[in-house]
């Protein structure tokens, strides 16, 4: 299973190197929060070094016929989107941000039948109550950025989930910055 | 004494997590005191008379609380030995919570003699121990249910000040108890007792994982009482299920829950299994609030656009829009009365506490010292405050606004993060989440911030509400 997957990324690769590199959007690397891509140019790893790969499935978003074929649960457990990150008590993207979203807007205009839900999560330092505003707030602010792109806007739900599911759970700095965050979910392509 | 207070109810009863999904009806609804006709002529009521009624009320030294003694009950039958036990232990727990009385710790107890009959009580010995009031209590079990007879004696005169006799299911002890502190503090200082009260809360102990690919804790709602005994879980959809609210009737318990995969309001009634949905199909909404007199639910909502709050009737009619403002308005409370309402908004650049008419008119501003503030709660009569959390350093402290003077009081102060203060129904203590324990926790506090008490311990839990 694994196997065939890395196959898969492994053609997709090679056809986005092919055609269609100018695709990728130059950011989508800057808004990641562990980059993972160092071993791009490697050679071809040993078989106990497969697990280093799996992540560069992130580069494949063009490889529509790929990720089209992947379920629901595949495709947002290896996510094409990038999570949009905000300033503490802020919903305002900044310029990262809005790259953030215009690229992830470029792989909605490309595959025209998904349907996303973006969610806007806040850190621990605001309140339970508020931040359910708060999250609300930026799920708001990047929808209305997409569709201000041109996407439809019956293809964007937004909710927000405040505080209540941290991406990570530490309790610094480090970890609040990853959870100030709009997350992008396909439900439905 | 606030000590052994805060360590009297170290384990919560964990065996109730097993129960069915909708076990409260079954087992509470029958859980009915029955005071026996009989009983009430044999207490100590004279005719009311100015005289004989002062002397009901057992006094302590001047300017001194009355001390009081609650020795284990006396077991009239050798099964309900146990039950002998929990009365002793939750009347003396219950009585302390209010800090009307200075209750005698019981490991001091050991110097007087053990009491079988009335006749028996050891007057002298509890003087020598310095009690004013001391309470002997009698159980005996008859078939299903437990037969109790508490009388509270004033120690000096030698004659019964209180006397009441309980019949309940031998499977609570702890009600029949908690329905006697409740009678004994209207009784001797007419007060309000929160014995048999309860609190709601939110809590992902259960560790089950949100359906998806996600680590994503579920959180379904729960009740215990307020003394963190019977802690059981009311909703199972395996979702994010938060910021409970009791109805005032406390029957019903309103809440938040993600379970159609966007927030929307749900009302648990929670002696009938029955789910209602008052809010389905209107937008996104959360944070529900009844009214003091439960005909309405005022809530945030984003229908319109942004989050606004909006009143209904409980039953999802009757729709109004509250406020108006492209800022954030959310967190409402009711006011006593239920002719306003405070809430949070940003619309000054931060989380400030605010309170408007429930008519949607007078706004002002409340909280103007703050960098941030949210989870305005009202108190009830006869106290004129509103708590919230204010942000203070790196997390949260409990304040409290006094409406008559204007001033803010703090009551916790920097242990853990502390947040989403709800007052107890007679407005002398509040519920609230801390950190102070490591993992988000239920703790109650009195309004004058003493007497903290951890309510849960078993993983997470946020968000409470406390019942009537």
């Amino acid at each position: 299973m694994r196997r065939f997957t890395i196959l898969l990324v492994f053609i997709a690769l090679v056809a986005v190197t092919a055609c269609a590199r100018r695709v990728t959007p130059p950011s989508t690397t800057a808004a990641q929060p562990a980059p993972t891509s160092v071993t791009s140019d490697a050679p071809p790893p040993p078989p106990e070094r497969v697990e280093d790969v799996v992540p560069l499935e992130a580069p494949a978003i063009v490889a529509d016929g790929a990720l089209t074929a992947r379920s629901l649960d595949d495709l947002n457990r290896d996510s094409p989107f990038k999570p949009i990150f905000f300033p503490l008590d802020s919903a305002e993207m900044d310029e990262a941000g809005r790259r953030v979203a215009a690229a992830n807007g470029d792989i909605m205009k490309r595959n025209t039948t998904w349907v996303v839900t973006v969610e806007g999560h806040c850190d621990e330092r605001g309140t339970a109550e508020y931040n359910l505003a708060l999250g609300e707030r930026r799920a708001v602010s990047v929808r209305a950025y997409l569709v201000s792109l041109g996407i439809p806007a019956a293809r964007i739900r937004s909710v927000s989930y405040g505080k209540e599911f941290p991406f990570d759970s530490g309790h610094n700095e480090e970890a609040w910055t990853r959870n100030r965050r709009a997350h992008f979910v396909v439900t439905s392509k | 004494m606030t000590r052994a207070d805060s360590t009297s109810h170290a384990t919560p009863e964990r065996r109730s997590r097993r129960l069915p999904r909708w076990p409260l009806g079954s087992l509470l609804i029958g859980v009915v005191i029955a005071v026996h006709p009989g009983a009430r002529a044999q207490q100590a009521q004279p005719a009311p008379q100015q005289p004989s009624e002062i002397e009901l009320r057992i006094s302590g030294d001047p300017g001194a609380p009355p001390r009081y003694a609650v020795p284990e009950f006396v077991a009239l039958t050798p099964d309900a030995a146990e039950a002998a036990k929990t009365l002793g232990q939750v009347l003396w727990d219950d009585l302390n919570f209010e800090r009307e009385f200075y209750l005698i710790p019981r490991d001091t107890y050991a110097t007087v003699p053990v009491a079988r009959t009335r006749e028996q009580i050891a007057f002298d010995a509890w003087r020598e121990l310095g009690a004013d009031a001391v309470v002997y209590g009698t159980v005996q079990r008859v078939g299903n249910e437990l037969r109790v007879e508490v009388r509270l004696f004033n120690v000096r005169s030698r004659q019964s000040a209180f006397g009441k006799e309980y019949t309940g299911p031998a499977a609570n002890p702890r009600l029949i108890a908690h329905t006697s502190a409740d009678e004994i503090h209207q009784q001797q200082r007419a007060l309000r007792g929160v014995a048999r009260t309860r609190l709601t809360f939110s809590s992902d102990r259960n560790g089950e994982r949100v359906a998806g690919v996600f680590n994503r804790d579920v959180r379904e709602i729960y009740v215990t009482d307020y003394d963190g005994a019977n802690q059981r879980r009311i909703t199972a959809n395996r979702q994010l299920n938060i910021t409970p609210v009791w109805a005032p009737d406390a029957r019903a318990i309103a809440y938040t829950s993600y379970r159609r995969g966007y927030p929307d309001l749900f009302v648990a009634l929670i002696y009938q299994g029955v789910q209602e949905e008052p809010t389905r199909g209107v937008g996104q909404n959360w944070l529900p609030m009844y009214s003091p007199d439960g005909t309405r639910i005022v809530f945030t909502s984003n229908r319109d656009g942004n989050p606004e709050l909006y009143v209904m009737n409980r039953d999802g009619s009757g729709v109004r829009r509250l406020t108006n403002n492209p800022a954030i308005d959310t967190t409402p409370t009711w006011s006593p009365t239920g002719t306003q309402v405070a809430f949070t908004s940003d619309r000054a650049g931060t989380p400030q506490i605010y309170v408007v008419g429930s008519d949607g008119l007078n706004l002002r501003r409340l909280t103007t010292t703050e960098s941030y503030a949210d989870r305005p709660t009202w108190s009830p009569a006869p106290f004129n405050e509103i708590a919230f959390a204010a942000r203070t350093g790196g997390g949260y402290d409990v304040k409290i606004y006094d409406l008559a003077s204007g001033q803010t009081r703090q009551i916790t102060f920097g242990e853990g993060s502390n947040e989403s203060p709800a007052y107890a129904p007679n407005g002398r203590h509040l519920a609230f989440t801390s950190t102070r324990t490591g993992r988000p926790q239920i703790f109650t506090v009195g309004r004058d911030g003493r007497g903290v008490k951890q309510i849960t311990r078993d993983g997470s839990n946020y968000t409470p509400s406390w019942s009537n």
